[in-house]
């Protein structure tokens, strides 16, 4: 047994065992107010587990790689991380494909962290940690944050519920997609889409993240087409409808500067990229709430860190950050489109993002328990590829809360844009509509949608179309606690 | 008259569909009573999008057990206004959502004639747009 | 639709037996026969009306059409003759037959229907109907909608609006009025509309004093307590003098002595010598507890208890 060493001996000049300097504590029942970080961790050879654990939460809170003196002017063990916990992940070590990896929690106290900054949990959470030689992999999996924390964020600026009282739009998941092709439309072009989509009854038109201020258009001409379309298409259907025009530019100057032109031409939404930052999506967030105005996030980058399974972090931990920085939109995977996504994980994602209170649940790689301290919801966005033959399924996975984005599915539609919204529309519509009628929907979906296709020939086309297409790849991604079932679909 | 798909105003949960059956109203309905909301029934002659508060047809209905009731109110409504806009909306009361969460139209105008976009070019391009509700152009009560 | 005219008489079979199995109202029946000690008239009655409903099914299944059976049904009787139990029973069968959507029962009184004000009865009376459709509606002792003296009652737009519905609105509701039998009478004299829709009537007699004992054995039991042998014997005197007494409420009334009785059964046991007691003492009703009614000293009811005054009116 590691004891943890006391007294003198601990501060005695010199490297010792992170275990024994107390970051590994088996005993340690965690506070409420506690921040605990569920990390999935590959010892190097020959390094024990409990003592990469400590060592990670050691390198995450206090430590440094030797012992200091001026710990004892603080309330070291105060700060001091604690490793508590380390368990074997099922189907990893001997006889699997894969080296054996642990689950560590980690509990930190509350004083470690400035209120209401994502940077500055980050700097701790994800700060040096990921390089450090003790581990060969690290990935941090889930996060616990205790109410206490919680409230000293806005969340999301509108929120699920208050943005669809804006709207006008329920009990339906809302439709939308993205502007084709990404780049190169000139600003007037660019408005025909957003206006034929719209007309044709979506909800929602969408910049796409790398959509910002180009030598092929700049974004006040974009801005200005945009609005024409939206209100001329809201005259049009005597429905609100919105165009998400990305502010995402090189600084905040410039980032608040097109926010308020957007505000100005009245656009209900603005968005940005994950790429931005932390620390931007939070004033943006604050932005967005003393405007009134919808916050889009797109994901920009998310996979270079969330999508191996051994190193990085699960994008379910990013869900609870940009829930705290206070987003209103995030992408958070389609299960049957064109990018990664296992269904159970997907839950898990989406829970995060809608639920007042998550649940621990294993299987959907939910590790704790999670009250939401009144945080708005944020809502989910499900882009990519994704078409109206497969309604029934979106709307089984991913339920009534959600924006369902057809940007190719509307676009691609031989007969043109405004046919294609019509066609996902309806196929919305007739899905929604049936499975309030109790009918076995999801069973019955092809049918459904086939019936509805008899009156409407743009949906019909938009069958014929796609009636094949599906993306039926391995996830990486994937529960370690049930066999995982890809949907094949 | 409008000219987008179907000439009508697209709000609601159901717009793009034929118009619903007393049948498959009494089905959302019935839904809608499964999961414990309330529901009520309202009317309007002006359509405009943000025209939040449609006059209440009553208040809203609580703790009822089966569609039969409602659908006679909604006949009602329809009855005395069958020019007026009428839609049906669900109200649920579980913490975090304390909102509508179904609402979908019942009663149509035999004409439509749906809105025009006025436009107030201010500064540089910039463009204040008004959308107008057709329908407004003659008092209240006197419209379709 | 099958067209009738094309069906012979004999083209086609059904087996009753199991068309009365699969609706399950045998369980409810069996469970009206449990619940309820004697009442031996009103039994047959529902069990006749259960059958003719499920043979009405059938027909329907066979396109015989006849009509949908009007299922409007008066229950008239004494207070505590087990009017609402039975009614709970029917909206059941009601259900398991498919002749209601939901199955529930909405009772209410005059009270509940009738406003204090103009313009208040038509929202009160429909909030209601809108409440019991898709089930039952019982409306306890309903005479006192109508109140011929004062002829600008509101219980008149009620009845209207009761009418209408129960007219139009075969489908989605069935009403049952309970009373005292004579008023009934005389109110459906007085309202020939109602008496016309109503096409079931039922009577509950008063129960005989052994029934009485019998139903305060059950009722006992279901609390864990029993009758000691003398014990039984004072309640059957008990229930002798009772009957001949005001505000007789028959089942209600054997409910409320027996509360009393457990009052003085408790305070027996607390005031006595013996403070450690066996299960069987705890469960034991004694005659004493029952003697000390003043029934037996006054041929009064007790003035403490609400004899009399929970009994009074109420007639269901």
């Amino acid at each position: 047994m590691s004891q943890e060493i006391k007294g003198k001996e601990r501060y005695k000049s010199g490297v010792i065992p992170y275990k024994k300097m107390g970051y590994w504590d088996a005993d340690y029942v965690p506070k409420e107010t506690d921040i605990i970080a569920l990390f999935r961790i590959t010892p190097q050879e020959g390094v024990d587990h409990e003592e990469a654990a400590a060592a990670v939460a050691g390198e995450s809170s206090t430590a440094t790689w030797t012992v200091v003196w001026t710990d004892r002017l603080t309330a070291c063990e105060l700060y001091r991380a604690k490793a508590y916990r380390s368990d074997p992940v099922p189907n990893t070590g001997p006889g699997t494909k894969t080296e054996q990896q642990y689950f560590a929690y980690i509990a930190y106290d509350l004083d470690l962290f400035e209120p209401g900054s994502i940077a500055n949990l980050t700097a701790s959470i994800i700060g040096n940690v990921f390089g450090f030689k003790a581990v060969k992999a690290l990935r941090l999996e889930d996060m616990h944050i205790p109410v206490a924390y919680l409230k000293t964020f806005q969340g999301p600026a509108t929120g699920v519920v208050v943005e669809r009282e804006r709207l006008d739009k329920f009990g339906r998941p809302l439709l939308g997609a993205t502007t084709k092709p990404k780049l190169g439309l000139s600003g007037r072009n660019y408005g025909r889409v957003v206006y034929e989509g719209l007309k044709g009854g979506l909800d929602f038109m969408k910049d796409d993240e790398n959509i910002n201020s180009q030598p092929f258009m700049h974004w006040r001409d974009r801005f200005l087409y945009c609005m024409e379309a939206v209100n001329r298409a809201s005259a049009a259907t005597g429905e609100v409808k919105g165009h998400y025009l990305n502010v995402t530019a090189g600084t905040m100057e410039d980032m608040y500067e097109r926010a308020e032109f957007a505000k100005s031409l009245g656009s209900v939404i603005v968005m940005i990229d994950l790429v931005i930052g932390y620390t931007a999506i939070q004033s943006m967030a604050k932005w967005a709430r003393k405007n009134d105005m919808i916050l889009h996030l797109h994901r920009a980058g998310n996979s270079t860190y969330s999508r191996q399974k051994n190193h990085g972090m699960n994008f379910r931990v990013i869900c609870k950050w940009m829930r705290m920085a206070g987003v209103d939109h995030i992408h958070a995977g389609t299960v049957v489109g064109k990018l990664e996504g296992d269904p159970l994980m997907i839950k898990g994602f989406y829970d995060t993002l809608r639920e007042t209170n998550t649940k621990t649940s294993l299987e959907h790689g939910l590790f704790f328990d999670q009250d939401w301290a009144s945080l708005n919801k944020v809502m989910p966005v499900a882009s990519g590829g994704i078409h109206a033959g497969q309604m029934h399924q979106l709307l089984d996975y991913l339920g009534e809360d959600v924006i369902l984005q057809f940007g190719g599915g509307t676009i691609g539609h031989p007969m043109g844009i405004q046919a294609g919204a019509v066609a996902n529309r309806v196929a919305l519509e007739a899905m929604v509509m049936a499975r309030n009628e109790g009918r076995d929907y999801v069973k019955e979906g092809p049918q459904i949608l086939e019936a509805a296709a008899k009156w409407c020939t743009p949906l019909k086309q938009a069958l014929d179309t796609w009636k094949d297409i599906t993306f039926n790849y391995e996830s990486t991604d994937t529960a370690d606690f049930v066999p995982s079932t890809t949907a094949n679909v | 008259m409008m000219t987008n798909v179907g000439n009508r105003v697209t709000q609601g949960q159901f717009s793009f569909l034929p118009p619903l059956t007393d049948k498959q109203i009494s089905a959302q309905i019935k839904y809608a009573l499964k999961n414990g909301w309330a529901i009520g029934v309202e009317y309007t002659d002006d359509p405009h999008p943000r025209n939040t508060y449609w006059e209440m047809f009553g208040n809203p209905m609580f703790d009822l057990k089966d569609p039969a009731g409602i659908l006679s109110e909604i006949n009602d409504c329809r009855k005395t206004y069958p020019n007026h806009y009428i839609r049906v909306t669900a109200f649920n009361s579980t913490r975090g959502v304390e909102s509508p969460t179904m609402s979908y139209i019942v009663n149509r105008p035999k004409n439509e004639p749906g809105f025009r976009l006025d436009r107030q070019e201010t500064d540089g391009r910039c463009v204040r747009y008004t959308i107008h509700s057709y329908a407004t152009d003659k008092p209240e009560a006197e419209r379709y | 639709m099958k067209n009738p005219e094309l069906l012979t008489p004999d083209n086609s079979s059904v087996d009753l037996d199991a068309e009365f199995r699969n609706s399950n109202i045998k369980e409810v029946l069996d469970k009206l026969d449990l619940e309820l000690i004697g009442l031996k008239p009103v039994k047959t009655r529902i069990r006749e009306t259960a059958a003719l409903l499920l043979v009405d099914r059938v027909r329907k299944k066979l396109d015989m059409t006849a009509g949908a059976p009007s299922l409007h049904m008066s229950f008239t009787g004494n207070p505590g003759t087990g009017k609402t139990t039975v009614a709970l029973r029917m909206s059941e069968i009601l259900h398991r037959l498919g002749y209601v959507r939901e199955g529930h029962l909405v009772s209410v009184t005059r009270d509940d229907l009738v406003g204090q004000y103009i313009g208040h009865t038509a929202p009160k009376t429909k909030e209601v109907l809108k409440k019991a459709m898709g089930g039952v509606l019982f409306i306890d002792e309903a005479y006192y909608l109508y109140k011929p003296e004062n002829e600008r009652d509101y219980g008149a737009e009620s009845i209207e609006i009761l009418l209408q519905t129960m007219e139009n609105n075969r489908d989605d509701l069935v009403v049952i009025l309970a009373g005292y039998k004579d008023r009934m009478e005389k109110f459906f004299r007085s309202n020939p509309g109602m008496r016309s829709r109503i096409a079931h009537h039922i009577d509950f007699p008063d129960y005989s004093a052994d029934e009485l004992v019998a139903i305060a054995k059950l009722m006992l039991a279901a609390q864990n307590y029993r009758f000691s042998p003398e014990g039984e014997v004072a309640f059957g005197e008990y229930i002798h003098l009772r009957m001949k007494m005001d505000h007789f409420a028959n089942a209600r009334s054997v409910r409320n002595a027996l509360d009393r009785a457990r009052l003085r059964q408790a305070n027996r046991l607390f005031k006595g010598a013996r403070k450690n007691l066996s299960r069987i003492d705890l469960m034991t009703i004694e005659a004493e507890d029952i003697r000390a009614s003043r029934v037996f000293q006054e041929g009064a009811v007790d003035l403490d208890g609400d004899e009399g005054a929970n009994e009074n009116p109420p007639a269901s």
